[in-house]
Order: structure tokens, then sequence, then C-alpha cells
């Protein structure tokens, strides 16, 4: 197994008139290759900073404060000032010229919202031309617009609307528009977040399958972002679960439904509805998401913990492994 | 709908509103109280004179064939007679107005460049140092009186360092390029002179940075607001995410999809600067076809302000459409 990607104590501060607030806090992370990592926690909970912060985008007014981001380079990149070499390469330390010519090329990203991701003003030909030219400048145009509707063909969109506009598509077809065009230069890395969020089940299902399907064609290594455990727990390898910032808790997919060991995933699974089995009350997490610019001390999670002791009103809990295999953040279990 | 029947059906609309326009103005001008004809002469005029001064005009007849008589007249391209030397109008047209549009021509482009320019500058950087001069410079100068900086230029420029002539068109002393356009650079090229074109460009450098400058100022503060908003949208983000350029982004991205508002705004400047450039001509001894109106304002001359203000209307109406159309050509959800 190798390792693709390596995070280590990622922290990405927002500086607001309210005060600092961080939005990923000392995160770190592991990746190996071919792997899906599921990335869930409710919302504001710093799922979509993290997986910007990989590829150094992070909205305004927020920044990378600290941390290590290695990707693991397997090809020798050229971009204007000279050449990335291969193996693992802190990202952190690429200048700007060389970070761009590495997203869309070694990694992509794919936005939640297909209708509003697109470029009202470009033809999606134009979008596949401009993002091969923009990594190599000797692609001509008609082989650009030629590679368009053979991708286009394999995503089931019929060739000849490579000259057409995003609104003329529907939702769905905009989103496999958008993974064309994240798979196009054939990345190591596709971080996905929330891709289906705003598409209706059907097409969710039919995108999720797509999905898989790319991944095992084109050796892909997955970060799927999202609030639906539903869709992680057909997708994800591995789930890190996040809140206030912070992992806690990183578990295989089937371990982490079977028995979830942080107090917060047992909550959030709890609140997922079944089905089958319609006796079940819905529950919720009582108290509100915390505020990320008046951190408390101790574990963000202790207000709304109903196994809350005193050292959690103390001591931030550190990641210790679990006894299913996986890490969690807890004093339940690191003997505190 | 396809772009040539937007703009056949975006033409026939320009049919009825130009027609209300004339009917307007007909009206408006003999809703005023007073006989113009009275007003024209000396207390105690002779009957006789006033009866043929209202026959050579056309007044004394039932104000039904007055309006047919001025509908089928424009039809012709004829504006109506002076009431101060029965000259037509349209000949007085025909001589001002190219002095007019070349002074706006000259004058919008500089304001559209630079003002685009420094806005597009301004938003990149946010809140910074850059932004905030930029922003400055654009309330300062829209704030002076077009007159006021005229003078302040013909000061520095004409009358210190001499680089510049303080006002007309054209160097007397120097023959004009055979008139093909009436915008004497564009003679000046087409007759192949690059003398004749100098010495015009001097003439009008700094009567079109004059108005120029005014004006730019709408031109930052409208391109920085639009480009704030686009550059925070979904589709720069996910360009951004795929490695394209910062020029692709700013201009191809950004740009291009905040330009609408600033076309609009381009179109209706256009139009109030024709009719509008009153002060800098004034201020330049340019002979224009604002100075044109005034000098008739001032004399009562009726059926010459009646002639000006419709030609004005039509001209607007026409800019309009163009901006219409050009919008449906950028834009292409606009045609469906």
């Amino acid at each position: 197994m190798t390792e693709l990607l390596r995070i280590r104590d990622l922290s990405v501060v927002y500086k607001t008139r309210r005060g600092t607030a961080y939005g990923v806090n000392g995160v770190s992370l592991d990746l190996e290759e071919n792997k899906t990592l599921g990335l869930a926690g409710e919302s504001g909970c710093g799922k979509s900073t993290l997986g910007r912060a990989i590829i150094r985008l992070v909205p305004y007014p927020g920044q990378i404060a600290s941390g290590e981001i290695s990707l693991n380079i397997e090809r020798e990149i050229l971009c204007g000032g000279g050449v990335i070499r291969k193996g693992m390469t802190n990202l952190m330390e690429l200048n700007d010229e060389q970070m761009r010519s590495l997203r869309g090329c070694e990694i992509a990203y794919i936005f939640q919202d297909p209708m509003t991701s697109l470029n009202p003003m470009r033809s999606i030909g134009k979008h596949f031309e401009e993002l091969m030219r923009a990594h190599d400048p000797t692609v001509k145009k008609e082989a650009a617009v030629e590679r368009a509707k053979e991708i286009l063909e394999g995503l089931g969109i019929s060739p000849e609307r490579v000259l057409d506009y995003p609104h003329q598509f529907s939702g769905g077809m905009r989103q496999r528009v958008m993974i064309g065009l994240g798979l196009a230069l054939q990345p190591k890395l596709l971080i996905a977040d929330e891709p289906t969020t705003s598409l209706d089940v059907i097409v969710e299902a039919q995108i999720l399958r797509q999905v898989a399907e790319l991944k095992a064609k084109f050796d892909l290594t997955m970060i799927l972002i999202t609030h639906n455990l539903g869709v992680l727990a057909q997708t994800a390898d591995s789930i890190a679960i996040m809140y206030a910032g912070r992992i806690v808790e990183v578990a295989d997919t089937g371990s982490l439904f079977e028995s979830p060991q942080h107090p917060y995933t047992q909550a959030l699974l709890e609140s997922v509805p079944d089905v089958s089995k319609p006796e079940k009350r819905l529950t919720w997490i009582p108290g509100a998401p915390p505020d990320l610019t008046r951190p408390i001390p101790g574990c963000m999670y202790n207000p709304r913990c109903p196994h809350v002791m005193d050292i959690c009103k103390e001591v931030n809990p550190q990641l210790v492994p679990s006894k299913t295999g996986g890490l969690v953040a807890c004093h339940l279990y690191d003997g505190g | 709908m396809s772009l040539r029947s937007f703009i056949v059906s975006r033409v026939l609309l320009t049919i009825p509103m130009i027609f209300v326009l004339l009917t307007l103005v007909f009206v408006i001008l003999r809703i005023i109280p007073g006989d113009p004809a009275l007003l024209h002469f000396e207390r105690g005029v002779s009957p006789e004179v006033l009866a043929e001064f209202r026959a050579r005009l056309g007044l004394d007849r039932p104000i039904w064939e007055q309006y047919v008589n001025y509908i089928a007249g424009l039809f012709r391209g004829d504006f109506g007679l002076s009431m101060q030397d029965y000259s037509p109008i349209s000949q007085h047209i025909a001589i001002r107005f190219p002095a007019t549009l070349e002074l706006t021509i000259y004058a919008m482009l500089f304001a559209v460049l630079l003002g685009v320019f420094l806005g597009v500058k301004s938003s990149k950087r946010y809140n910074s140092t850059r932004d905030v001069s930029i922003r400055l410079f654009g309330i300062v100068t829209y704030a002076i009186p077009v007159f006021f900086l005229g003078m302040l230029l013909q000061l520095v420029f004409s009358v210190w360092l001499g680089w510049f002539p303080s006002g007309l068109r054209f160097n007397p002393r120097y023959h004009l390029p055979p008139p093909v356009t009436g915008l004497y650079t564009i003679d000046s090229i087409l007759a192949g002179d690059f003398y004749a074109f100098l010495i015009s460009f001097q003439y009008l450098l700094l009567p079109s940075v004059t108005l120029g400058t005014v004006l730019c100022g709408i031109f930052i503060r409208l391109t920085r607001t639009n480009m704030l908003e686009t550059l925070r949208m979904d589709f720069v983000v996910a360009g951004e995410a795929r490695g394209l350029s910062e020029g692709t982004i700013t201009y191809g991205y950004a740009l291009k999809n905040a330009f609408l508002p600033i076309m609009t705004m381009i179109g209706l400047q256009f139009a109030a600067l024709l009719a509008g450039a009153v002060l800098t001509e004034t201020t330049f001894s340019w002979p224009g076809l604002g100075r044109y109106l005034i000098d008739r304002i001032y004399y009562r001359d009726y059926t010459a302000i009646q002639g000006t203000v419709v030609f004005f209307g039509i001209l607007v109406t026409l800019v309009t459409l163009v901006v219409d159309v050009l919008y449906a050509i950028i834009d292409p959800r606009i045609r469906l």
C-alpha cells in the first residue's frame, strides 16, 4: 500500500470581525492509494474547508495557518518555472504557479452545485479546451475538442453537444460534465465536495455509480465530503468524522457503522432516519453547533455530550487508537 | 430563438418606441405657453411679417397637418427649418454632429478602458491600499466639475507646457483631410495623411481625456462591485480548482460575466454624452452639436430645438438597440 496524501497538523483560520475562527484545527490525516475516504460532519464542521485547503484554495477570508499537506506525485510536471519532481511533495512549499499546475492535473475537485459551477459564457467544449491548454499550451484546439467529445461520450452525453452552453444541460448532466472535466487530465486524487447533494436521489444514484466505475477505471483515490452518511456507507472505504474543525473519529466504514466509538458519531448515526424501522423515533443532537470564534476549554463537544466528565471541560482529547482499529479522540477511551 | 430572429424582433420593437418619442417631442413643444412666432420678433411687428414667417415654417396649418408634415419630413431626413434664417436643420446637424461623435467616442474609449482596468485591479485586492486609492481616485474625479478639470488641464498642458492646443478641432493653418465620415482622425487615416491624424489627435486629446476622466469613476465602481460579486461565484472557484491561469479567471471568467451591467452603463453614458458634452464643448470651443443646441435655446429657435432634440432622441434609441444586440452576442442565455 502506498501513501498518496499525508496531512499533518493542518490549521485553517478565518480572521473575521468577530474574532479568529479555526475552521480546521490541527488536523492530521493519511490516505492510501486507490482508497475512498469519506469526510462527514454537520454543517460548518470544517469538512469543506479541509477539502479546499488541500488544493490551497480556502475561501476568503480564510487562510492556512500552519501544517503540512504532502502529496505523492507520480509523474514529473512541467510548469512555468520548471519541473515539479516525482515523490512526496509538501504542497505548502510550492509557489502559486506550481500549485496552479497541480490543480486539475494531479488533484481534481468537484463542487456541490453543478448548476453554478460551469462558466455560463463558455460552451462545454471550450471548458475542456481551456483546461487542457492551461496545463499544456501545445494542445491544438481540434485535438482538445475531439478529446472532449470522447469524454462526454464515455459519460453518456452525446458528443455533438460539445458546442452547447451550460444552461442547455440538466443538473445531472452538468455534474457529469464537471466529473468529465475533473478526470480529463487523469489526476490521482479526486476531491468531491457534496457532489450529489443538490441532485435528486435517482440522479444521485446514477452519478455515484458512475464515479465508482471511473474510480476503478482510472485508479483514483478519492475524498468524498458529505453530510449524508448513507452515501458514505455505499462508497467509502473509511470515514473520518469531523466536529468543530477537528477529526474526532476515523474508522473503516463497516466498523464505524457497527460500533461507533465517539459519542458524537453515535449521535450522528442515531439521527439518520431508517425506513426499515418506522417505529424508531428520530433523534437529534441537543444544543447548537459550537461557535468557532469562541473556543471553549477542553473537548468542543462537551456541552452536548451525554457522557461528559470533568476532564472533558479542561483537556482537549487527542486521537488514540480505538478497539475497532481506527482512531478516536475522546476521554472515554484514552484512560483519562 | 436564433441570434438573427432576436435582432429582427428587437429592431421591430424600436419602431413604436421612436414613434412615441417623436410624438412626445411634438406635443411638448406645442404645450409650452407663448407663440413662438411672437417671441421671435420684437414687440410691434407687422401682421404681414408674422404671417409670412408662420407660412414659411408651416406654423399656419392646423396642428394635425403640422404633425403629419413633421413625421413625413423626418422620413425624408428633413428635420425642419431654423427660425433664424430658414436654413435646414439637417444641414447644421450634418456639420456639428461628427464633432460631438468623435469627442464622445474617444472620451468613452478612455473612460471604459481606464475604468474597467482600474476596477478589475481594485476588485482583485479587496480592501487593500491599492483598492482604497483606486476608489478614492474614482470618487474624486467623478466629483470634479468637468469644466474645472478641463480648465485645469488647459492651464497645465496648454499654457504652461504648451503640449496641446487649448481649443478647437483642427489647426487652421493646415488643410483638412477630405471629408468622408466627418471624424477628422478617421478621415485622415482614410486619406493616408498621417500628419493630419496627429494634429486632429492632438486637438482631441485634452477634451476627451477631460470628459473620460470624469466618466471613468462610474466604470471603476461598477466594474469593482460586479467583479467582487462574480469572483465569489462557484464557477470562478471551480475554474481555479482546474488550474486555469489567473488571466483566464480574471478576464474570461469573472469580467466576462460581470460585463453585462457595465455594457448597459456604456450604452446609457454614451447616449447621455452625445447630448451632454455641452460643458466640455464650451470649455474647449469644440464645434459640436451640444453647443449648437444651447445656442438655439438662447435664441428661442423652437424649430431648431425640436429638430435637434428629435435627432438626439433617435440616436439614444439606436444606441440602446445596439447595446441590446451586443448583449445577445455576448451572453448566450439571452438568445433563449
